[in-house]
């Protein structure tokens, strides 16, 4: 039920939050955002690092799958292993970006957007959970994730 | 006259309430069923809970004046055990006064100041904690029973309104974990229903006793929120929500969490 081309006014979104960076635009076609952000190349080895490292991608904290020397990974996501069987680099990016796209009632959250969030941290306020490189760099790890 | 069947009969009906209730009593559990059968046995352990140490430390404050011409807690409340026994059941609450919602350690704050003239303690002062666990301990096993209803509705519909909004960058309400997500793993914690009946508790993480909206900050600090003060009206609101979603529940105090 996706309307077929969504612009996503990430940009627009930066009004009203004064200090908020300009994100990235993007086009959502269908369940996915086919093109990089930024038409930047991801990093799979600094990807794997970004899902562990608990200040940043922090993954682990709801799923489980994609590493398993990792102890203590949460049940609530779906698993990662094999997701880049399941799903495109482009679909795992719209996931990422924003999954309530999809599901308006999404716990994943969404680490590409600043706008429609309240009482964020002072820390955090008006920028994205994760920059277009870290999640083009976590988009190409997950992607080459292809066995459950 | 069958004896039997007489005692049959009863525990058919009982069985039946317990239906009945179901559905009500089997959706909030207190945070204890989530701990392991190790930690809910040394919680219940006088001896292996360190946060007995506070409720001692409680009591001997509670009777201790604060300055040689100032009364002490228990010159205005005499044999506590049973004067304050169900107390901390009925916090928080309003207060008639001044109509401010007054937690526990919010009213152990006003009589400091207002009656025995001493500068307050502030949050998470060994005192006020000390203080807080002693008076609430008197409570232990007793169900939740705070008022949603007159003056207080207004603080109970904020507080709902809090629990249930999206915050943070994370973009997530309390509610989504702590109804959609309970039992469900969240890195190496098993996520509760989020009521706070064994505050304030030992929490292994801190290695230190803390109160509840101590707790609550670090909810808010996981999903990248505003922080509140401690005694803030938003955590106070959610912390009356939090008793009358758990009302019914037996105050735990003092708790140990991970
Ligand atoms: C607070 C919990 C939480 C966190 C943190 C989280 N996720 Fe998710 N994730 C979910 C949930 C729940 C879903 C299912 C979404 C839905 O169905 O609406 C999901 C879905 C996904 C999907 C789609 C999987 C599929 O098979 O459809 C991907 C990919 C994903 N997450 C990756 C990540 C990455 C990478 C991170 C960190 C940068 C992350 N998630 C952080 C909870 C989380
Ligand atoms: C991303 C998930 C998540 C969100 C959102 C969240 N919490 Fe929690 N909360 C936890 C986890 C995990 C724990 C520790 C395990 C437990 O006791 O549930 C916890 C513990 C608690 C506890 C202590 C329960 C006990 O018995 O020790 C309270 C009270 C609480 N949360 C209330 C809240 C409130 C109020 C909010 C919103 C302001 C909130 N939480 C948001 C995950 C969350």
């Amino acid at each position: 039920m996706l309307p077929a081309l969504l612009l996503v006014g990430a940009v627009l979104a930066a009004a009203g939050a004064p200090a908020a960076v300009a994100l990235e635009p993007y086009t959502v076609v269908g369940d996915a955002i086919p093109g990089p952000l930024g038409g930047l190349a991801g990093d799979p080895a600094r990807g794997e690092g970004l899902l562990r490292d608990r200040e940043r991608g922090n993954c682990l904290i709801c799923h489980n799958g994609a590493d398993p020397s990792e102890p203590f990974q949460g049940t609530i996501g779906p698993p990662l292993a094999g997701v880049g069987a399941r799903l495109d680099a482009g679909q795992i990016r719209l996931r990422l970006v924003d999954a309530s796209l999809l599901n308006p009632q999404t716990v994943m959250p969404p680490y590409f957007r600043t706008e429609n969030l309240h009482d964020v941290a002072p820390a955090y306020r008006g920028k994205p959970a994760l920059s277009a490189q870290e999640i083009e760099d976590v988009v190409s790890y997950l992607a080459s994730l292809r066995t459950p | 006259m069958g004896r039997a069947s007489r005692g049959r009969a009863p525990a058919a009906g009982l069985v039946l309430v317990a239906i009945l209730l179901a559905p009500v009593q089997a959706e909030i559990k207190s945070g204890t069923e989530f701990l392991s059968p190790e930690l809910q046995r040394q919680q219940a352990d006088e001896a292996r809970n360190p946060a007995f140490f506070w409720v001692e430390q409680g009591r001997e404050l509670f009777s201790r004046k604060p300055t040689p011409d100032a009364q002490a807690c228990i010159t205005c409340h005499a044999e506590p055990q049973q004067s304050l026994r169900g107390t901390a059941t009925r916090y928080p609450q309003v207060d008639a006064a001044s109509g401010r919602l007054l937690n526990l350690e919010g009213r152990i704050e006003q009589c400091r100041v207002e009656r025995q003239g001493q500068p307050p303690f502030g949050y998470e002062t060994p005192e006020l904690l000390s203080l807080t666990a002693y008076v609430a301990s008197l409570s232990r096993g007793l169900p939740l029973d705070v008022r949603t209803d007159g003056p207080a509705k207004p603080f109970y519909e904020a507080g709902k309104t809090l629990f249930e909004r999206r915050q943070g960058q994370l973009n997530l309400s309390c509610t989504q974990c702590h109804d959609g997500l309970v039992g469900q793993k969240l890195r190496g914690d098993t996520i509760s229903q989020g009521v706070g009946t064994a505050f304030p508790a030992y929490r292994l993480e801190w290695n230190d006793v803390g109160s509840l909206h101590r707790r609550l900050r670090a909810c808010s600090l996981g999903v990248r929120a505003t922080q509140f003060d401690y005694g803030a009206p938003e955590y106070l609101a959610l912390e009356l929500y939090l008793a009358a979603r758990a009302k019914g529940l037996p105050v735990e105090t003092p708790g140990i969490r991970r």
